[in-house]
């Protein structure tokens, strides 16, 4: 494995610490694209998260990170009077997660009281994370590659649609996971790629029946 | 390319040049970036390095706990006013690798180097040097890269996670780094600076990770003040001709083993060490309103 100096002269962050900070951040702005218009947001801290969250200022983190406050913007400190501002509720509580890393958040997402989409997520260290549950499906999403979200139903040519619509837009696929609970009900895809995707081919992979949801997670 | 000192040091001597040329190439070549796109990463950084070791010289900082508000403004005022035993450049050193640890303490912004924990020290000490032997940002930046080439090096074989292997992974490593650059900018051959970066790291080998309620405060931001000296002092002892029998890839080796062999207790969980100690649990108590333990 090579590292590179900018692994080792970086990353460049709001302090104290790359796992229980600027990680808390990138989870929340990663986990914020994946819900529309909330109102509430509900953090389940777990492991590290909890025990020594406080004095690392995960909470203020995460908020922030939820508001879109990148891990390297001194907003972040303010993140509680910023959600005031923008009549975000927030609450935190205590939780178990089971097998999952020991840093590591539930953050469900809420608009007028229902639950709109609940995310698992942990940071491994130096600022690297890792969304591995959402809506109860397992995924592997990073972060690092700008990558699509999709809530499809599991039928055959589903998937040759979404590969078809971005090889059309010349956009390579760099890592793809496909989930499903039972066979022929919903699924979920994660699709990593190389390349910024534009509107048009969200809505594009839209345009398919039995598709009916996709989101882009930028970088 | 390398994964070693000893692989990085054939490719300086086999190609006559200095240490950063080889780290600049490999980076080039695993990234895609160009030489001019790294320098300019390099300086962006730099300069975020520049302004957290300066931020707190001048206003103490108030964090949790507020266990570090002040030491760096203090620690300026002395190294300017007063009579000190190690002299002004020594205690401005320390006290930009406090100030470093008071923004870090302060939700401030930092630069990882190679850690959150331990962004003082590689800072401190390359501006420092830098500005004493009135060298250009140009010749620092390339110090920096130095030391992050070796960083890198110590990252793929062993590591630099408190967690994993105590202080000395963080702050040991941090001032290893330090002390390369701190010879590369004074002039000294790649084996030279090979040589400051094991003396540092033999000269901190087993330290313990031991934070104070488990924040990153104390005795983190202490120790980055000594290790910036460590890093110093190193460099001044393989300058001056200093040669130590085991080679810095053995050396990081043993530190990496030594990281290991230590308790759990004792690499920052906060039950051992300083951590453990009745004052600390009853600073933990007043801040957090429990016993850390």
């Amino acid at each position: 494995m090579s590292v590179s100096i900018f692994q080792v002269a970086g990353p460049v962050m709001i302090g104290p610490s790359s796992s229980h900070t600027a990680g808390a951040a990138r989870l929340g702005r990663i986990a914020a694209k994946l819900a529309d218009s909330f109102d509430f947001v509900s953090f389940g801290l777990h492991g590290s998260f909890a025990d020594t969250g406080k004095g690392h200022g995960t909470d203020k983190a995460l908020l922030a990170g939820v508001l879109g406050i990148r891990e390297d913007d001194e907003a972040l400190g303010q993140a509680f009077a910023l959600a005031a501002e923008k009549h975000l509720d927030f609450e935190f509580h205590r939780t178990e997660l089971s097998g999952i890393h020991e840093n590591s958040v539930r953050i469900g997402f809420y608009r007028e009281g229902r639950l709109l989409c609940e995310i698992d997520g942990s940071s491994l260290g130096g600022g690297t994370v890792l969304i591995s549950r959402i809506d109860g499906y397992e995924v592997e999403l990073t972060g690092n590659l700008p990558a699509f979200f999709i809530r499809q139903q599991d039928k055959c040519g589903v998937l040759s649609h979404i590969t078809k619509v971005l090889a059309e837009h010349g956009i390579n696929i760099a890592t793809m996971k496909v989930s499903r609970k039972n066979r022929s009900e919903d699924a979920t895809c994660v699709i990593e790629v190389d390349e910024v995707a534009a509107e048009e081919l969200l809505n594009k992979m839209k345009a398919h029946p039995d598709i009916y949801d996709v989101k882009f997670i930028g970088v | 390319m390398y994964h070693s000192c000893k692989q990085l040091l054939q490719m300086t001597e086999a190609q006559k040049v200095p240490i950063h040329e080889i780290v600049i190439e490999k980076e080039m070549k695993s990234s895609g970036a160009s030489r001019p796109e790294i320098m300019e990463t390099m300086k962006d950084r730099y300069r975020i390095m520049l302004a957290s070791a300066e931020k707190a010289l001048e206003q103490p900082l108030p964090s949790e706990g507020g266990l570090v508000t002040g030491i760096a403004s203090a620690q300026y005022r002395y190294a300017l006013e007063r009579d000190t035993l190690c002299g002004t450049f020594i205690n401005t050193v320390m006290a930009r690798a406090l100030s470093c640890s008071e923004v870090n303490a302060s939700m401030g912004r930092i630069c990882a180097m190679p850690t959150a924990g331990s962004c003082g020290i590689v800072p401190a000490v390359l501006m420092s040097v830098g500005e004493k032997l009135e060298r250009s940002e140009e010749d620092v930046i390339l110090a920096l890269i130095t030391a992050s080439g070796l960083g890198a090096i110590v990252m793929e074989n062993a590591t630099v996670a408190g967690s994993e292997g105590g202080c000395q992974a963080e702050c040991g490593v941090a001032a290893a780094m330090a002390a390369a650059g701190a010879a590369e900018l004074k002039g000294g051959t790649p084996a030279i600076v090979l040589e400051a970066f094991s003396l540092s790291l033999v000269n901190i080998m087993g330290l313990v990770c031991d934070p104070v309620a488990g924040l990153v405060q104390i005795p983190c931001a202490q120790r980055n003040a000594s290790q910036a000296v460590n890093a110093l002092l190193s460099a001044d002892l393989a300058l001056g001709g200093m040669k130590f029998p085991i080679p810095a890839d053995e050396v990081i080796e043993a530190m990496y083993k030594t990281g290991k062999m230590l308790p759990v207790q004792l690499r920052e969980t906060a039950q051992g060490g300083i951590a453990a100690t009745e004052t600390a649990r009853e600073i933990t108590k007043r801040i957090f309103g429990r016993d850390g333990n």
